[in-house]
């Protein structure tokens, strides 16, 4: 004779605290998931990823796999949400964000008409660096595409449609930017000639490997241990990920290190600056990984910096 | 009969004005007093500079010279707001600051030929009414004895003077287009090493173009500030 003490669960607004949804009869062992997708029945707007629910308005919002009777509610739960605004899944995100520049810059490359003169359109510039930079700009995006859709595994399952539209139009603004320039008629290219566009070339090439490397094996680590064990990444026998010894984040030094080969190899301030920018944005977010790693495993090696070794 | 959750403790704790926030400390007070009183008496430097002018030549016109110095030393000297230590939101500052600078030295500094412009008379006297009232209000501020008059007029001349200033910036930079273009100010073609270009023209187009959304969210904003610090304090008084 099972006695199911069965849960009800109210549903609050986080701000005007009025009741938006009662649900009776709710299993105890019931997850906030579930919940959502119960939520949502009521709410066709509203799909779970739209969710943010918590215990407190002020508090953290709740896992999916968070199960009712764990939490430190009575059998009446009561539960705050927020709307998060339309989301997006990351593959769809990425998918945006790197298309959008992997085509642009080919619009520049080919001279579409109307963004160079009438007599340029669809001409080509006589400089092998500038088909060899349009070559590396596109594998770089391609390489990213490939990653996104068969390597990255994402924790969270969506990103709010505001934040995907400014980031996109970042990424394609920029790409456009740069794109005018390495493309133009009146291109000058680099000052050391062609031991100046190889060099910067080889280096590019082993930091896209680098790169490439590092997310297989954090993708690894991923896979290993599922998203419960928190292990940090080490080295592996592949050579790139030795940059493990030196940074917490060697993924986003070697994406540096593409970019500035980029900008010598093609001479071009405003590939610098986005360089820079990017190197900016990294950094802020190396450093926050390299923070969260500290804190969480005390067996971390002291020699790891954030983003370049030694120094930041 | 089942047990309350916890989660719904009514407890207004983090609803309390903001009024009880802690202050910066003893030295950082201080500084910041001695900062502010030497920026009112700056900007009244200014003022009394474009009086003192105004009645000598006995025209509007020209002013402009005899109070360039001390605008370009005041005005740049807000450049130390932006470190966040003044409270006041660091974004907002900061650009208003950021544009003053700008209109100061890369428009009206660098185009000559509009430095007798009527409209530059028209932003310098809004900016200089403007920041005695606010450098004045956070001087009191900071010495717990703020004034109501300062307040009121902290949060009121602004509904003209902010429109004021709008216009003779945006008008200065209307005048100075012609000769930005001619003279190929500040700006770099192509070909080049660096493959890079900038014309200094477009960009004080899209400068102009830019207070269209900027300013009225400006204006809205302190409107709102408005109502919320002279109505709260006129519901203070009749209770």
């Amino acid at each position: 004779m099972s006695r199911t003490t069965f849960f009800e669960v109210e549903v609050l607004d986080g701000r005007t605290r009025q009741q938006l949804c009662f649900l009776d009869k709710v299993e105890p062992h019931a997850t906030i998931g579930e919940i959502k997708s119960l939520f949502h029945k009521s709410y066709q707007q509203l799909y779970p990823a739209r969710q943010d629910l918590k215990l407190d308005p002020k508090g953290k919002s709740l896992r999916d796999d968070d199960v009712l009777q764990n939490l430190p509610v009575g059998t009446t739960a009561t539960i705050y949400f927020k709307d998060l605004g339309p989301q997006v899944g990351w593959t769809m995100v990425f998918l945006a964000e790197y298309l959008g520049p992997l085509f642009i810059y080919l619009l520049f490359y080919f001279r579409a008409p109307y963004i160079y003169s009438h007599q340029d359109v669809f001409t080509s510039s006589p400089y092998s660096v500038v088909t060899l930079a349009c070559a590396c700009h596109t594998c770089h995006y391609i390489k990213r595409l490939i990653e996104a859709i068969f390597v990255h595994r994402f924790s969270h399952g969506t990103m709010p449609l505001r934040t995907i539209v400014r980031n996109c139009v970042y990424y394609w603004a920029f790409s456009a930017w740069l794109a005018f320039y390495i493309n133009h008629p009146l291109y000058t290219p680099p000052s050391y000639g062609d031991m100046q566009v190889n060099y910067a070339l080889a280096i590019f090439v082993l930091c896209e490997l680098g790169n490439f490397s590092i997310h297989v094996a954090l993708n690894n680590l991923k896979a290993e241990g599922g998203p419960k064990c928190r292990r940090f990444p080490h080295p592996t026998k592949n050579p790139f990920t030795w940059l493990f010894f030196f940074v917490s984040c060697p993924n986003y030094t070697y994406e540096v290190g593409a970019w500035a080969s980029f900008s010598v190899m093609t001479q071009c301030l405003p590939v610098a600056l986005f360089t820079f920018l990017a190197f900016i944005q990294m950094t802020i977010w190396a450093k926050g990984k390299h923070k969260t790693y500290s804190r969480e495993f005390k067996d971390y090696p002291q020699l790891r910096m954030p983003i370049i070794p030694l120094l930041l | 009969m089942s047990a309350p959750a916890m989660g719904t403790t009514k407890t207004a704790h983090s609803d309390v004005a903001p009024k009880k926030k802690r202050g910066p400390g003893a030295l950082a007070t201080a500084y910041l007093v001695i900062y502010n009183v030497v920026m009112t008496a700056g900007w009244l430097v200014i003022a009394v500079g474009l009086v003192r002018a105004y009645l000598a030549r006995g025209s509007y016109h020209g002013l402009y010279y005899s109070i360039e110095k001390p605008l370009k030393f005041f005005q740049t000297g807000a450049l130390l707001e932006v470190s966040g230590i003044v409270p006041s939101s660091v974004v907002l500052t900061g650009f208003q600051v950021l544009s003053r600078v700008f209109l100061t030295w890369a428009v009206t500094h660098s185009v000559r030929e509009v430095q007798n412009e009527d409209s530059v008379l028209l932003f310098v006297s809004a900016w200089t009414i403007t920041e005695i009232i606010r450098y004045s209000f956070y001087t009191f501020s900071l010495l717990n004895h703020l004034p109501y008059l300062v307040k009121w007029a902290r949060y009121t001349f602004f509904l003209v003077l902010y429109p004021m200033g709008v216009t003779g910036e945006l008008l200065t930079v209307y005048a100075a287009l012609p000769y930005v273009q001619k003279t190929g100010l500040y700006s770099v073609t192509l070909p080049n090493k660096y493959n890079f270009s900038f014309d200094y023209h477009t960009f004080l187009i899209l400068t102009m173009v830019s207070y269209i959304p900027l300013f009225p969210q400006l204006y809205f904003h302190m409107m709102r500030q408005r109502k919320k610090v002279l109505c709260h304090v006129e519901e203070y008084k009749t209770e």
